[in-house]
């Protein structure tokens, strides 16, 4: 009992001390419990902190690969563009140029092509040249002509004169003008009457003026010389119709010489015609035939004058036929009796046979 | 007796009364031939001489009578028979008609067809005197007598079936038949593209083709005088008479002596040259352009015409035919004619051609300023005895030279004398120019040009104004008002205010 009373004694110490110790574990406690809660509070707020961060961390990483995938994406997609784009811009460039130089030389060959300008008009000024030339050669050549042409008439004149008056020729005893005895050599003259023949007397030309106004054309004085071979000209697209005779013949004919007849040729009041208008006036006081009066009575004659044919004429006069009838009569008046022998009648009936096995209807 | 009488009027003297021939009437049914000749020439004979005459011989009746019989009769008859027609025939259309009328076309066809070559000429040259006249005359003046619908002369004459026999006749050998022949066919053709394109049919053009190298100068005349009518109605003919080989032949007939064979030589490229560039291109390349220049040098007055006329025609059709004929030395020829000829249309014509060749471009003009040609130019328009015609034809050729030329040394004497609407163009010319060239506006300014244009007066807004302006603007301002007119006197005025500063 001791200890009890000891016990009691420290009860009271013992409440005291367990209240102040309570007390103080008390006070330690909320102040503890505040600083755990402190603690604990700042740890979970590190920890969710740390959580935050974490999680911004991770979301900064998903953006940022995210991001970076997309941008790569479209990245390429720009890059191929931009090289397109590049590309593009070389090709313009150098279809640019391609179209350039074409253009410059289509241009300049087809549409104002200076160079064969150039060229064609100086082949024109050469062929200017030489037409120039041929020309004047030409125009020389005629004149050279004209000039021989004067020049042989010339000549021809004079040795016309010469053969006039040939009897001015120098004989052995007398010398002629032309052939002076003080001079060296003959005149030029002297020689030509040498050599030239002497010219006869011309028949002198009969006839009428009037029959010479009539005769004498202005265009046709004399026939143009005998032409034996036409001209080839170019086949004509129409040729004339109708049968020509042989052109040299029609051309001989047309200028065969004027022969006119007697009664043409003179003049009314010649002999003959004088005595001829007086034989008609005798005719007319006493005609010998009847006959109407028909003028150009000469070609009537020629006209009435019938000679019969020699198929129609029979021994008696003119047959019947041909103008009484037409259709023969006895058409077997010509076919005589006579067989006719043939040279290869053999064939003729295998043929026949041949047709008939072909087409017997035609044949049958 | 009769026969007497005939002789006395064949000789053409002594009474042209009707009674002649009321007296020559009953002798034209004469049994003699040859009475019926002497009269038939001898109303050839009058008619011939006269036109009241002719008038008289138709009246009376005779010409049924003449030509009833024609194909039986000889061929002294049918000639002089001819003879007769053609002496009515060639005085007016109206006798013409006469003679058509009374039936003697188909008379003269007989006669075409007849073997002598006498004959032959006589019919195709009344044909040619009828076809000669056409029916315009003939609506403008008719007789009374005449009631019947007018017809085409030519066109008559082609009806009748003339045309293929006159071209055989061409191909006959003698000259003077081929001559009338040809003549006949161009009378013919002239009047429209119908009638030629006929003559054309009866295939005319190849034989006429071949006749060009014919020695004889009035057959050549003839000729090209036909092939040139022929070609100058269309397109296709001329190219049918150049595919008949005509070129370079007829270059040779401006060789020719005779001065009317060029001229119808010239005539013929002139019909073809006018239609197309292609066929100006041709004779271009056939060297013709340099004959025709050739013959333009060596000839005088009216044979040049036709010639001028074609240079003209191919330097129109395009920019280069007018440098080829430029090439061929074309417009020496051109100006001399213009300072030679004394003729006012054929000044006009080359004043025409020169401002053809001149009014492509620059190149051009320059060509035909630097020949001096544009004073000459100034010269005949400012002259006051030019006609009407010529002062046009000049004025439009100096208007199309000026406003492609760009050689100023040669617009320069022009400033001097020109009248103000040519003024403009030189004017403006120039304002076209000097902006550009600075050596140009030294020389403006050294030669005198500069002050001619202060001189000029112009009304403000008008385009000569403006040219002037221009022209003032490429110039500093102190040099315009230098020369700028009474500059002096306003130097002298500034010198009398001016107080010396001592």
């Amino acid at each position: 009992m001791a200890a009890l009373a000891r016990l009691q004694e420290k009860l009271q110490r013992l409440q005291e001390e367990y209240f102040l110790t309570y007390r103080a574990i008390d006070e330690e406690r909320k102040t503890k419990y505040k600083a755990a809660v402190r603690i604990q509070r700042w740890f979970r707020a590190c920890r969710v902190r740390a959580y935050l961060r974490h999680l911004s961390k991770m979301a900064i990483l998903i953006q940022k690969w995210w991001r970076g995938y997309l941008r790569r994406k479209y990245f390429r997609e720009i890059v191929e563009r931009a090289y397109f784009i590049k590309k593009l811009e070389f090709y313009n460039e150098m279809a640019v140029r391609i179209q350039k130089m074409w253009r410059g030389y289509y241009v300049r060959k087809y549409i104002h092509n200076f160079s064969a300008l150039k060229r064609y008009l100086e082949a024109v000024s050469l062929n200017n040249e030489f037409v120039r030339s041929e020309l004047q050669e030409y125009a020389e050549m005629k004149e050279n002509e004209e000039k021989m042409k004067d020049l042989e008439k010339k000549e021809e004149e004079e040795k016309y004169q010469a053969r006039k008056m040939h009897y001015l020729l120098s004989t052995a005893q007398i010398p002629g003008i032309y052939n002076s005895p003080l001079r060296k050599s003959p005149d030029p003259m002297e020689l030509l009457l040498r050599k030239s023949k002497p010219l006869t007397h011309r028949k002198q030309k009969m006839g009428s003026s009037l029959a010479d106004e009539l005769y004498c054309w202005p265009t046709c004085e004399k026939p143009p010389a005998f032409v034996t071979t036409l001209p080839l000209l170019p086949a004509p697209r129409q040729k004339p119709q109708g049968p020509f005779r042989d052109p040299g013949e029609v051309l001989r004919q047309r200028y065969k010489p004027l022969e006119p007849t007697l009664r043409v040729r003179e003049s009314m009041n010649s002999p003959p015609a004088k005595a001829r208008e007086a034989t008609g006036r005798e005719e007319w006081r006493s005609p010998i035939h009847d006959n109407k009066f028909l003028p150009f009575s000469s070609y009537h004659k020629n006209a009435e004058k019938y000679e019969p044919s020699i198929c129609n004429s029979g021994k008696y006069g003119r047959e019947a036929y041909g103008t009484k009838y037409f259709r023969e009569v006895n058409p077997k008046k010509w076919i005589a009796d006579k067989k006719v022998k043939l040279a290869v009648c053999a064939h003729q009936p295998q043929k026949q046979s041949y047709a008939k096995q072909l087409c017997p209807e035609l044949y049958g | 007796m009769s026969l007497r009488l005939a002789y006395s009027a064949v000789s053409g003297r002594g009474c042209v009364k009707i009674s002649v021939v009321c007296l020559l009437r009953p002798l034209l049914l004469d049994v003699i031939p040859s009475v019926r000749q002497t009269v038939a020439l001898a109303l050839g004979r009058l008619a011939d001489h006269d036109v009241e005459m002719a008038e008289a011989v138709v009246k009376a009746g005779i010409l049924p009578q003449l030509i009833c019989l024609l194909p039986e009769e000889n061929r002294y008859y049918k000639k002089t028979a001819a003879f007769v027609l053609r002496a009515i025939a060639k005085h007016s259309p109206q006798l013409a008609q006469a003679v058509v009328q009374c039936g003697a076309l188909e008379m003269l066809v007989v006669c075409l067809e007849d073997f002598d070559p006498g004959v032959k000429e006589g019919a195709s040259w009344t044909f040619g005197y009828i076809a000669r006249h056409n029916a315009v005359h003939l609506r403008l003046v008719c007789l009374d007598t005449w009631s019947s619908p007018p017809c085409e002369l030519s066109q008559a004459v082609v009806d009748a079936g003339a045309v293929p026999l006159l071209v055989l006749c061409i191909q006959e050998p003698e000259i003077a038949l081929k001559r009338i022949a040809a003549s006949t066919l161009s009378d013919i053709s002239k009047h429209s593209p119908e009638l030629a394109q006929t003559v054309v049919d009866a295939g005319a053009i190849a034989h006429l083709a071949q006749m060009i190298t014919n020695p004889d100068a009035k057959l050549k005349r003839q000729v090209l005088s036909a092939l040139s009518q022929i070609a100058k109605h269309s397109v296709d003919l001329a190219e049918l008479v150049v595919e008949a080989e005509i070129f370079p032949v007829v270059l040779t007939c401006l060789k020719d002596s005779d001065e009317y064979v060029k001229k119808n030589g010239a005539t013929l490229i002139r019909e073809i040259a006018k239609h197309t560039p292609e066929l100006s291109q041709f004779i271009v390349n056939s060297g013709g352009v340099a004959a025709l220049i050739d013959c333009i040098g060596s000839c005088r007055g009216t044979v040049r015409l036709p010639g001028i006329m074609t240079l003209g025609y191919v330097a129109a059709h395009s920019e280069n035919l007018s440098m080829a004929v430029i090439v061929s030395k074309g417009i020496s020829p051109l100006s001399a004619c213009l300072i030679e000829e004394h003729e006012d249309h054929i000044k006009a014509a080359a004043a025409w051609a020169l401002g053809q060749i001149g009014r492509h471009t620059a190149e051009h003009a320059r060509h035909v300023a630097t020949a001096n040609v544009l004073p000459t130019l100034l010269d005949i328009f400012v002259d006051t005895r030019s006609s009407e015609d010529l002062k046009m034809k000049t004025k439009k050729a100096l208007k199309n030279i000026l406003q492609k030329c760009t050689y100023l040394p040669a617009l320069e004497p022009l400033l001097h004398d020109a009248p103000p609407n040519i003024m403009k163009h030189v004017i403006g010319q120039f304002s076209k120019v000097l902006p550009h060239d600075s050596k140009a506006r030294r020389l403006f300014v050294t030669t005198g040009g500069l002050k001619k244009v202060q001189e000029i007066k112009a009304e403000p807004g008008s385009l000569l104004q403006e040219y002037i302006n221009t022209i003032n603007n490429c110039y500093p301002e102190e040099i315009v008002r230098y020369y700028s007119p009474g500059y002096s006197e306003i130097l002298l005025e500034r010198v009398e205010n001016y107080q010396p500063v001592l």
